[in-house]
């Protein structure tokens, strides 16, 4: 009690930041934690009052059942798949030295910046009932890839790439002295993989395995478009009870069941694994022998790695061909009919889709960093929740967002469905944790004496955060920044409940257009949209480039 | 001088880790500072000198006590609000800034106006001596460097207390003490109060008017250099200031004491009453020693070391003690060897008040 006076006492010195603190709880309180609550209670709500009757559907309805069977199955063995094809992309070029590791990483992660299911449509571009590979070099004529494999494969090619940047971290941390020291020791190369390694990366594997899981709960596009309607899934399904029969409570249940498993994955990755990871970095320089790796084992990854690179590249070649080529499977001219399409009747998708994503950016990166100062700075009651609240968005998958913000932005005061501000604070709110990550990570590593000499010398709070620490902090900003714009334009799950007839998304008219059919419009607008995205990463990066510069001459 | 800083009855608790007991790390400190004068708080590691400046700064709130800036009282105000400068130990400079930039940091807080802060900062760079370094980043400066960028930020604002965090114990020896005599003739010159906090007491002692011993929170003593090393009032004081031997001894009259047999003198401000067993600090410096026989103790040479400027021995007496002693000029005066005997007497002994 003493504490929590005596910190606010000391917070309340300066007013400003007092303010700011209170604006920023009230802030997550509304738009991250009572949407969430409203899911909660909504599950709850049947004819007769509240009671668990939508949750006995669970065990009456083998729909629903199998909904989160599929989900869980799928998740599971996406998780597996990923972190395997990821791990031997990240050991093979982060710790061998085989050649083109650039553009090789670059492939990789291709991905990860764009739309979440383009990686679907590419499948039923090459494997659907007129697909490229399954009808005209195979002339099967009765193959389904709607279904378990569908979705394994299409998640598997969306979520590799997230557990490759994360094992990546974890390989390239791990000291190579200590593979010379095994060696040195006796150990032949299996016995220093096998017994040095992969032991120090098992926590590593471990939480990119539950963060592949969680995406792979929380993902919608996929299984959307390749699901079919003989496999039901959880995220579609919850989406379907609400746009299809218009069931609200049911959908937040299945919503609710959605959540119980991507919350639980977040926590034991959060608070058990992550307190497990071996920290081999040391202030030394140590040269990376890269002799630990004998060279058949070395050219037998690399050529998986290029296998996974040439996958990528066949899928986003497909996508492009398949923008202008007039109707695939029957009829292969070529045609810009596509994208004529997208610039008349899309154009006001694309206008929106790019306002929405420029405003909510900025606002979410400084947003992160103001958090991560607060949290990492500044001592007040609640800065555990404030740190807890707006992480949470993360684990939380959009489909429970997007219930939870109809649920409660639907009426007033707080009447926001159908408008841009919706969507904007969507996508602040959901974006902003990897922010507040990366701004944590590197205001820990700046000396905190030199904030304390800004406000020794007369400046306030906010004016120590303006002038001392975003600048100190800016590269984390920034690439905060690329996350939350790549996220804003590619999200689809949370969106998909929120958009409407004067805010559409492009991810929404994609996923439209693959529904009626029309997969040469919606291969047109994925190109436009990885246009878009590839535009502003470079130059986002390139102000990164420069800024990076400049900090790399200020290290003390 | 009137008082400039005063401290009164400051106490600061840390709550313990996992529920542990508070740690008091500091514990009812009352200190007046006269206007201009430069204190030191000395103490090893942990005594509590760097939360009292960081009090004094404002980043810790006191626990309980006052802290008054003349007559301001401070101690509720939050750091941007108090009038001090702080030059701190990592130096802090503000790396996305240039040297004119961070010099004027403070300036431009106070919303001076453009041609005053080019005016008063071009000044103070050319009394560090940093002129014509104005648009240098701070990577590309020496240590030496940054100090003086950190303390040109810090005088350029001619607070009302400029506060010291051991900010000379990132340079090299050499570097080290000349930094020291450019600090103090600075400070002097500016005639500003200063508060400086080191655990070296070769620094405490060429910096300041007074010095504050400090040990396990609390003041151990507070005088200026020359009483603190002749007149320490504790073990610990003269332990921690310079080297001591320590004898006990029994007051023979006022001006002799007796110590295993032997009479030697005694130091005579301190109120001794005769017959008195009293715990006496000889500096090794004043310790005598002598090949001829005489009055005084005879002792037998254990260990000789010569050090440049003088030597060290240690010489082991009959009762079992070792006193050491340092003799000056060597080099000049020739040594003892170990094992020979010798007689030794002293200066005057200081009395140390019962603990």
């Amino acid at each position: 009690m003493s504490r929590a006076v005596r910190e606010l006492r000391l917070l309340a010195r300066d007013p400003l930041l007092l303010g700011l603190v209170v604006l920023i709880m009230a802030a997550l309180l509304v738009f991250v934690l009572y949407p969430v609550v409203l899911v909660l209670r909504h599950s709850l709500v049947t004819p007769d009052g509240l009671g668990l009757d939508n949750y006995e559907l669970l065990a009456q309805r083998r729909l629903y059942r199998n909904a989160l069977r599929n989900s869980l199955g799928v998740a599971t063995l996406v998780g597996a798949l990923s972190v395997v094809l990821g791990y031997v992309v990240a050991f093979t070029l982060a710790r061998t030295d085989v050649p083109l590791k650039r553009a090789l990483h670059n492939l990789t992660i291709l991905p990860i910046v764009s739309p979440p299911f383009s990686g679907a449509i590419s499948i039923l571009f090459l494997f659907g009932f007129n697909g490229l590979v399954t009808r005209h070099l195979l002339g099967l004529r009765d193959f389904s890839i709607y279904g378990f494999w569908g979705v394994v494969a299409s998640q598997v090619f969306t979520f590799a790439p997230i557990a490759y940047l994360s094992l990546r971290g974890v390989l390239a941390g791990i000291n190579p002295t200590l593979e010379d020291a095994a060696m040195n020791v006796g150990a032949t190369r299996w016995q220093v993989f096998s017994r040095v390694v992969l032991p120090l990366s098992l926590p590593g594997v471990a939480s990119a395995f539950l963060v592949v899981f969680i995406e792979s709960m929380a993902d919608f596009g996929n299984p959307l478009v390749l699901a079919g309607a003989s496999f039901p899934m959880l995220a579609p399904q919850a989406y379907l009870e609400i746009t299809g029969s218009f069931n609200l409570p049911r959908g937040a249940m299945l919503a609710v069941v959605l959540l119980v498993p991507s919350l639980t994955a977040f926590a034991l990755q959060r608070y058990y694994i992550n307190k497990r990871q071996y920290v081999t970095v040391t202030g030394k320089p140590t040269a990376s022998t890269t002799k630990a790796v004998g060279p058949a084992a070395k050219w037998l990854l690399f050529s998986v790695v290029v296998l996974f690179a040439l996958v990528v590249i066949a899928f986003y070649g497909v996508i492009l061909v398949g923008a202008v080529t007039a109707v695939w499977g029957f009829d292969y001219t070529l045609t810009l009919r596509h994208f004529q399409y997208v610039f008349a009747v899309g154009w006001d998708t694309v206008k929106d889709t790019v306002l929405v994503a420029v405003t909510s950016t900025p606002v979410s990166g400084l947003l992160g960093m103001l958090i991560a100062f607060l949290v990492v700075r500044r001592r007040f009651p609640g800065r555990g929740a404030m740190e807890l609240l707006s992480i949470l968005n993360f684990a939380v998958p959009g489909t429970v967002v997007g219930i939870g913000y109809i649920l409660a932005f639907n009426s007033p005061p707080l009447l926001l469905t159908g408008t841009f501000a919706i969507l904007v604070l969507n996508f602040v709110f959901r974006y902003v944790p990897v922010g507040i990550q990366n701004g944590i990570a590197v205001l820990r590593q700046i000396d905190p004496a030199i904030e304390e000499a800004a406000q020794n010398l007369g400046a306030d709070g906010v004016t120590t955060f303006r002038k001392v620490t975003l600048p100190l902090i800016a590269p984390a900003f920034f690439s905060g920044l690329v996350f939350a714009f790549v996220r804003a334009m590619t999200a689809i799950s949370a969106a998909i409940f929120l958009v409407s007839a004067n805010w559409n998304l492009m991810t929404v008219q994609i996923l439209n257009q693959v529904g009626s059919g029309r997969l040469g419009v919606a291969a047109a607008f994925s190109v436009v949209l990885l246009g878009i995205v590839l535009v502003a990463v470079g130059v986002i990066g390139a102000l990164v480039g420069r800024r990076a510069e400049t900090a790399a001459t200020v290290r003390f | 001088m009137p008082v400039d800083l005063r401290l009164v009855g400051l106490r600061k608790e840390f709550p313990g880790h996992d529920g542990g007991a508070v740690v008091v790390a500091v514990d009812d400190v009352t200190l007046e500072v006269e206007k201009g004068a430069m204190v030191t708080l000395l103490g090893p590691s942990g005594c509590g000198k760097t939360t009292l400046l960081r009090l004094i700064a404002g980043f810790e709130e006191p626990t309980r006590g006052e802290i008054w800036f003349g007559d301001k009282r401070v101690d509720r105000l939050a750091p941007n609000a108090r009038d001090t400068a702080m030059v701190f130990q990592s130096y802090a400079i503000f790396p996305h800034l240039d040297v004119f930039e961070n010099v004027a940091f403070g300036l431009r807080m106070a919303r001076v106006p453009d041609a005053e802060v080019r005016e008063r900062v071009g000044r103070v760079l050319e009394l560090v001596g940093l002129a014509g370094l104005e648009r240098r980043a701070p990577s590309q400066l020496s240590g030496g460097q940054q100090q003086r960028v950190a303390l040109a930020r810090c005088i350029v604002l001619e607070p009302h207390v400029l506060l010291f965090d051991e900010p000379l114990s990132n340079l090299d020896a050499k570097l080290r003490e000349q930094m020291r005599v450019e600090v103090r003739e600075l400070q002097q010159r500016l005639g500003v109060t200063s508060v400086y906090v080191t655990h070296d007491q070769a620094e405490a002692m060429a910096l300041s008017d007074v010095v504050v011993v400090m040990n396990e929170g609390r003041i151990a003593q507070v005088a200026p250099p020359r009483e603190l090393y002749s007149r320490p009032n504790s073990r610990f004081v003269a332990d921690f200031i310079g080297k001591a031997n320590f004898l006990t001894g029994t007051v023979v009259d006022a001006r002799t004491v007796d110590v295993a047999g032997t009479h030697l003198p005694l130091s005579s401000d301190a109120p001794v009453a005769t017959g008195q067993r009293v715990d006496l600090v000889v500096r090794p410096e004043a310790v005598v020693l002598r090949r001829e026989d005489g009055p005084g103790a005879r002792g037998v040479i254990a260990h000789a070391a010569f050090l440049g400027d003088h030597a060290e021995y240690h010489v082991r007496l009959p009762s079992g003690d070792l006193v050491v002693a340092h003799e000056a000029n060597p080099a000049e005066r020739g040594m003892f060897d170990v094992g020979e005997e010798v007689t030794v007497t002293t200066g005057p002994l200081h009395p140390l008040p019962p603990e």
